[in-house]
């Protein structure tokens, strides 16, 4: 059971009904833009789906629908099926939500009911909606709700984000949550450094490829960037932009940009990744960056092999896991070689 | 600013005069939806003397009647004294409507227009009409007609740019105005909707993180004043194809990559446009 947990993570996303959960996970994962979440209709029950992540890890998102007649069936009959072998909850609160106290007290209950059934699950808490907040009051009223949020989760370890659909909070949250979930990050990280020394890069972003969050980043460039929050306003911007592409039923697959102080390249890197990399003025051609990519992408290739084959053999002693399931986890003639997984792991695209 | 932060707009009190500088100046009046202009004691003259074009917004999720026959006695007033000025009504706020429910609106708009002004003597105004709504590209789309129809120059520029599409192997090419996202010539092929938006969006992105990574620009080298270039390429084989013309105009051409792969023709060509587009201003002044 441990093996299997560390492949397939179960993260519940909860909080009362319209607080956006859905549409959050619609954005992130499924190419939605922000508009398009109006037409979302309330969640019946549990909608479960797969994304899969950087080949080996799959995040088995519970998105459970936050009317009463639902919240009161997971904390009573369906108690543990919903609450056991969690690996993170997500709670949203609806920053415009009128009885605040009566969400504390539901969300109170999903607490006690977590810490009852998966004890060492992590917590988020997302104070959602800000956009209709106006932009000073934003800062002091979610420091308020986070001191809150802190006193009514039984003295457990929560972490906060304010975050709304219109910006690139979003990205940043969901980023943030995902980062604690990605396995043999700190190889990855000392691959990218030793990428960004070689190619003499000022910053270099590593991307998971359909959801566009930021796993992992390298900055060298001596000068501190003004933007702090770049990483997910990167996101935003790339991940609006594969939405035009997609009214063309198309993707991009390279951009280059050569302006006056830098150039940027963003390129496939992987089948579970996209590379952006940011070169200082008067730096080499175009086409020795790309080179450097190319090159790049074997070793980043191999490392993303690797940590699936691993997944994969522990899968082959759980034998609880059907052979089907196997199959789709590794292609390739070799024993354990070929492909990851899918480019596209996401469901309900 | 985003649509949704529109909604902690304040209702204008006076009227607003804001200067656009871009390839060609010019001022744009926003009028309060409150003001009577008709009344005597307001200068007329003042304001429709230099007036271009006359943009009139109705409320089409809204009773337009009321707001329509004041469109209308502010037609036969300017028609008297400033035949030339171009009216272009926006049927405004169509989101949320139904694509028949909206071309109803507009026919319905356009009929009773049509009416009013026979009734009073005037048969040949040329009205223009607009679908808009802030939450898609329709906004834009419509601004871009607007703006085109006050370009002296805009025959010229359609002609460079057929040249430069059948000589580079370009489908589309547009010149875009960077910071409203208008834009103020195409070729003469048909504009599809779907080419303007990608456009467009290209546009953010390559503004969005030139800002971000700006900070590099040193300003002390020359090499800030380096213009812009850019590709992106997409699955479908199609190419986008961006360059910066100068502070306030962008080129922007889709086309297929295996027209790209001759770029050095491509980057001549558009070297070529730029230079004649260069003169075709300076004569413009
Ligand atoms: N202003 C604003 N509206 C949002 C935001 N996120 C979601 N919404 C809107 O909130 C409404 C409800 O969103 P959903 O995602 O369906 O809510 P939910 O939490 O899944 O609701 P249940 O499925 O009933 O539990 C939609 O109309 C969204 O457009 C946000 O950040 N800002
Ligand atoms: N649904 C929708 N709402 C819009 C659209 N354009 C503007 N609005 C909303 O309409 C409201 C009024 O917009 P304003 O631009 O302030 O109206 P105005 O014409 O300048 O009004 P005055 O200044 O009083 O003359 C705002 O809440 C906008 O968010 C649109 O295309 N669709
Ligand atoms: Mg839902
Ligand atoms: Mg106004």
């Amino acid at each position: 059971m441990e093996e299997r947990k560390g492949r397939k993570k179960k993260v519940l996303l909860m909080g009362k009904s319209g607080s956006g959960k859905s549409s959050m996970r619609s954005i992130v994962f499924s190419n939605y833009v922000a508009k398009d979440t109006r037409r979302l209709g309330a969640t019946i029950d549990v909608e479960h789906s797969h994304v899969r992540f950087l080949g080996n890890l799959t995040l088995n998102l519970w998105d459970c629908g936050g009317q009463d007649a639902f919240m009161e069936n997971y904390l009573a009959t369906q108690r543990d099926h919903i609450f056991r072998n969690v690996e993170v909850l997500i709670y949203v609160f609806d920053i415009e939500s009128r009885e605040f106290e009566r969400d504390l007290i539901t969300y109170s209950s999903c607490i006690e009911a977590l810490r009852d059934n998966s004890s060492n699950a992590r917590i988020f808490c997302l104070v959602h909606k800000m956009d209709l907040v106006q932009t000073e009051l934003r800062e002091r009223l979610f420091n308020e709700r986070r001191d809150v949020l802190v006193s009514r989760s039984l003295g457990l370890a929560i972490t906060c984000f304010q975050t709304s659909i219109w910006d690139e909070t979003l990205y940043k949250a969901w980023a943030g949550i995902v980062y604690t979930l990605i396995p043999n990050l700190p190889q990855l990280e000392t691959h990218l450094h030793r990428f960004a020394s070689i190619a003499d890069a000022e910053e270099v972003i590593l991307f998971e490829r359909t959801t566009f969050l930021v796993i992992s980043h390298v900055t060298r460039s001596p000068i501190p960037n003004p933007f702090p929050d770049r990483f997910e306003k990167i996101s935003n911007i790339v991940k609006q932009f594969k939405q035009s592409c997609s009214k063309m039923a198309s993707n991009f697959t390279a951009f280059e940009l050569r302006a006056a102080g830098f150039s940027a390249f963003i390129d496939v890197l992987t089948p579970n990744t996209y590379i952006l990399v940011v070169m200082p003025a008067g730096a080499a051609e175009s086409a020795t960056t790309l080179m450097n990519i190319a090159v790049a992408r074997k070793h980043f290739e191999k490392l993303e092999r690797d940590s699936s084959v691993r997944g994969v053999e522990k899968l082959g002693r759980d034998s609880s896991v059907r052979g089907a399931e196997k199959d789709s986890g590794v292609r390739g003639s070799e024993k354990g070689g070929g492909g990851v997984g899918e480019k596209d792991g996401i469901n309900g695209n | 600013m985003p649509p949704t932060e529109t909604l902690f707009l304040e209702s204008t009190t006076r009227i607003q005069k804001d200067p656009i500088h871009s390839f060609m100046d010019f001022q744009v009046w926003d009028f309060p939806g409150q003001l009577n202009f008709l009344d005597p004691t307001f200068d007329f003259d003042h304001i429709f003397g230099e007036l271009g074009a006359l943009i009139w917004v109705i409320d089409a999720q809204d009773e337009y009647l009321e707001p329509l026959s004041k469109l209308h006695t502010t037609i036969i007033a300017i028609q008297r004294f400033y035949p030339a000025i171009n009216i272009e009504v926006f049927v405004h706020k169509v989101d949320g409507l139904s694509d028949e429910y909206k071309l109803d609106t507009q026919r319905d708009i356009m009929q009773r227009t049509q009416d009013e002004l026979s009734d009073n003597g005037f048969d040949n105004v040329q009205v223009s009409y607009h679908l808009t709504s802030i939450y898609d590209h329709s906004i834009f789309e419509a601004f871009s007609k607007v703006i085109q129809k006050l370009i002296p120059q805009l025959g010229t520029l359609e002609n460079l740019l057929n040249i430069l599409c059948s000589n580079s192997g370009i489908e589309k090419a547009f010149l875009f105005d960077v910071l409203s996202k208008i834009y103020i010539a195409t070729d003469s092929s048909p504009v599809d909707m779907q080419s303007y938006e990608i456009c467009s969006d290209y546009i953010d992105v390559i503004v969005d993180v030139s800002e971000i990574y700006g900070y590099l620009v040193d300003p002390l080298q020359e090499e800030a004043t380096v213009e812009a270039s850019s590709i992106i390429r997409l699955q479908n084989g199609m190419v986008l194809y961006l360059r910066e013309i100068n502070k306030y105009l962008a080129l922007i051409c889709l086309m297929r990559k295996d027209s790209i792969e001759k770029q050095g023709l491509v980057d001549f060509n558009v070297q070529v446009f730029q230079n004649a587009l260069q003169r075709v201003f300076e004569v413009g002044r």
